[in-house]
């Protein structure tokens, strides 16, 4: 298929690994110990897993499967809240997919639909959006997840609906921010992680320079990476090149997506729109200062945290749950107390095993190599 | 095939209304009216003819079909009731003549039990049918008894039709994954994931614009002339809902085998493959309704596979994978990419990612 075989290219694979094996050599903690390299997007370890890359890479490398899968991060208490809205008589909840299947304290959104609640699963906001035009006598709520990926078309809906003076349309809004969580990642001090892959499609919007206190303050090299296999490999090989060279700096290997000053329009909207919450809950992480965004006073009525009373308790992770320390690359995820017992894709105790692209769930599914040679050994 | 009774038709009065009403379920002359102007005239065969409360035929054209019987039992729900490369009605009767081929049956006789919500238009009926006595002629199987209920709005969506069937095996044939061995070989009969992908983009609600259309299609000779050219065939699937991964899934634990399939030699058009990608989904999960899965030994490989691709179903088959001893009931795919993943059950509906 055009433009998506060409990189997936076996031959420029090889190349690339005999490539990274000759730096390896030439990285000086590498030989004391595997080198731990964060890829802080959901999207890279879905791709990770999907394609087989851990296992082929040298075992002298170890990926970090970090903290970027909103689906994941997504705390108890707001699925509750998605769920109270949900089940108004008078409301459509509408939702991407992955979403439907977070755990709430209670119930999924799932389960939610099972028992009554009009759920509908949407590809866009602006498909919510037509549906309360379609019907005006119902309350329609989108439920706005997602880092600043998604972030700005949801704003954009938000415009379009105020323009339009649609009164029954509304967010409820779960939108979170990267950079004050890869920060807490590296203030946590059982950090061991020698360099990062940057999120390629946050990066689209926000630009690269938002990650360079990761080279200044924590001296640490970033690479925005893209999607594809053939992207993780050269980010990986440009990562190491830099730990080599004895360089930290923000690289960007997804410029034929990400400009380096980002996207301006979508930056506006999202400005227009959003402002800092003073703190977010994360699932696993607890809660992070300005890691999340509400809606302005402006656009209040497009708000579904004021328009509709919502529980809004806060419901602590289980405690069997270990989410925290494999997200921040301290136990692998089949070393957790519960991970393929309790915890498992169809009944998942921890925000990881949630989403294909939580570090957990894609062990479960497509199987760490890594995992196979330690139950092995 | 020989049929007992040969009673003429009685002479329906042709049905009037347009829309089914909860008078056409209600056992009076607006259900036969309904029966007999909607399915009867379309499925025209007489056993069904009398309308009586059972189909009954000799058992003496069964026996010369086979030793054994097969009976099975499928319900078709499916959403839009008209999709490309099919309807509920043809799938109704392929989904279920299939279920027969892949025990190595030869299909005969169907049933059809519809469960029609009112205001559905006859129209609408009688085109799913017409569809269902195309697809029943395609297969050389004939639908001999049926019923018809009528529920109120919203209890059901539209139409649902179950069908079941019933076949002949011959003598000796005993398809099972239990038989699979250590070098055995996997073969699909053509490009997955077809119907799947269809049918989420007929729901309209993604607004992508796809041209792939059903596979959805009779099986039965198709698997005869793969049992005829490999004797040995140790099991055969079609992989509907959960696609072709769940029914790897479902010999590898049957048969306590590890199976190993590769990514570059799995037939999957590129409209597919961009759908899925777009979409976030996996189309090893997609449902086909006219694709097999069949393990046969390494030695009869090639003739399985010369056989499938003689057959107009099977032009596009492939050999996809092989069985091994390794962990048992594991299912792994060796990437384009050079990777190594496993290939697990689905949990749940396949949902997409958000980004």
């Amino acid at each position: 298929m055009k433009y998506i075989d060409e990189f997936r290219d076996r031959r420029q694979a090889e190349a690339l690994f005999a490539a990274i094996c000759r730096l390896l050599g030439r990285i000086p903690v590498a030989r004391e110990r595997p080198l731990h390299i964060m890829e802080v997007c959901g999207g890279h370890t879905h791709s990770i897993f999907r394609y087989g890359i851990e296992g082929m890479l040298p075992e002298r490398i170890e990926l970090i499967h970090g903290p970027g899968c909103p689906v994941c991060v997504l705390p108890m208490g707001r699925v509750d809240d998605c769920v109270a809205i949900a089940e108004r008589p008078e409301v459509i909840f509408t939702t991407f997919g992955d979403a439907m299947r977070v755990p709430g304290s209670k119930k999924s959104l799932l389960e939610a639909k099972a028992d009554g609640a009009d759920v509908r699963m949407v590809y866009s906001p602006l498909d919510a959006l037509a549906l309360a035009r379609k019907n005006p006598d119902r309350e329609v709520v989108f439920f706005a997840i997602g880092f600043e990926t998604t972030m700005p078309s949801t704003a954009l809906t938000v415009v379009q609906a105020a323009a339009e003076g649609v009164r029954n349309f509304s967010l409820f809004c779960n939108h979170i921010t990267i950079v004050p969580t890869i920060k807490a990642v590296l203030d946590s001090p059982d950090m061991h992680i020698e360099g990062f892959l940057g999120p390629g499609h946050v990066s689209m919007v926000v630009g690269a320079a938002p990650f360079q206190f990761v080279a200044e303050y924590y001296h640490r090299p970033l690479v925005i990476s893209g999607f594809e296999p053939l992207d993780i490999l050269q980010s990986i090989w440009m990562v190491l090149k830099q730990l080599a060279e004895g360089r930290c700096e923000v690289e960007n290997q997804y410029a034929r997506i990400v400009p380096d000053a980002g996207n301006s329009a979508a930056l506006r909207a999202v400005a227009e729109v959003y402002e800092l919450r003073e703190f977010f809950e994360w699932r696993g992480l607890g809660s992070i200062d300005h890691s999340g965004v509400r809606i302005r006073e402006k656009y209040a009525a497009f708000d579904a945290e004021r328009k509709f009373a919502v529980p809004n308790a806060r419901i602590a992770d289980p405690k069997s749950c270990q989410c925290g320390e494999v997200l921040k690359g301290v136990i692998k995820p089949w070393q957790c107390k519960v991970f393929g017992t309790a915890c498992t894709p169809e009944h998942p105790v921890g925000a990881l095993m949630v989403s294909s692209e939580g570090a957990c769930a894609a062990y479960y599914q497509y199987g760490g190599v890594k995992q196979q040679r330690a139950g092995a050994a | 095939m020989t049929v007992v009774a040969a009673i003429s038709s009685p002479s329906p009065g042709r049905l009037s209304a347009r829309t089914v009403t909860l008078a056409h379920g209600g056992g009076g002359k607006a259900m036969r009216d309904l029966i007999a102007d909607v399915f009867v005239s379309a499925f025209d065969n007489p056993v069904l003819a009398p309308l009586d409360d059972q189909a009954r035929f000799d058992l003496s054209p069964l026996a010369a079909a086979g030793a054994r019987l097969a009976f099975t039992t499928d319900s078709y729900v499916v959403d839009p009731l008209f999709f490309p490369g099919g309807d509920i009605g043809r799938l109704a009767v392929c989904g279920t003549v299939n279920d027969l081929a892949v025990g190595g049956a030869a299909p005969l006789y169907l049933s059809c039990a519809v469960i029609v919500e009112e205001g559905l238009p006859v129209e609408v009926l009688r085109e799913v049918a017409k569809s269902m006595a195309a697809a029943a002629r395609e297969a050389g199987v004939a639908i001999v008894t049926g019923d018809t209920k009528v529920v109120p709005k919203r209890a059901c969506d539209k139409l649902f039709i179950t069908t079941s069937g019933v076949g002949a095996i011959r003598l000796g044939l005993d398809l099972g994954a239990h038989r699979v061995q250590p070098g055995d070989v996997v073969l699909v009969n053509g490009w997955l994931g077809d119907h799947g992908a269809a049918i989420l983009g007929a729901r309209g609600d993604l607004a992508l614009e796809t041209p792939i259309a059903s596979d959805c299609a009779p099986l039965h000779r198709l698997v005869a002339a793969l049992l005829e050219a490999a004797p040995g065939t140790r099991c055969i699937r079609d992989a509907t809902r959960g696609g072709v991964a769940t029914v790897l899934n479902e010999f590898a634990q049957a048969s306590g085998l590890a199976i190993e399939i590769d990514e570059e030699r799995t037939p999957l058009r590129d409209a597919v493959r961009g759908f899925c990608e777009i979409l976030g989904l996996d189309p090893l999960y997609l449902a086909n309704e006219g694709k097999i899965v069949a393990v046969v030994p390494g030695g009869e490989a090639e003739a399985a596979l010369a056989a499938l691709r003689g057959d107009p179903l099977g032009r596009d088959a492939a050999i996809i994978g092989c069985a091994a001893a390794g962990e048992p009931g594991r299912v792994t795919m060796r990437t384009r990419f050079g990777g190594s993943r496993i290939v697990d059950m689905l949990v749940g509906e396949q949902l997409p990612r958000i980004c």
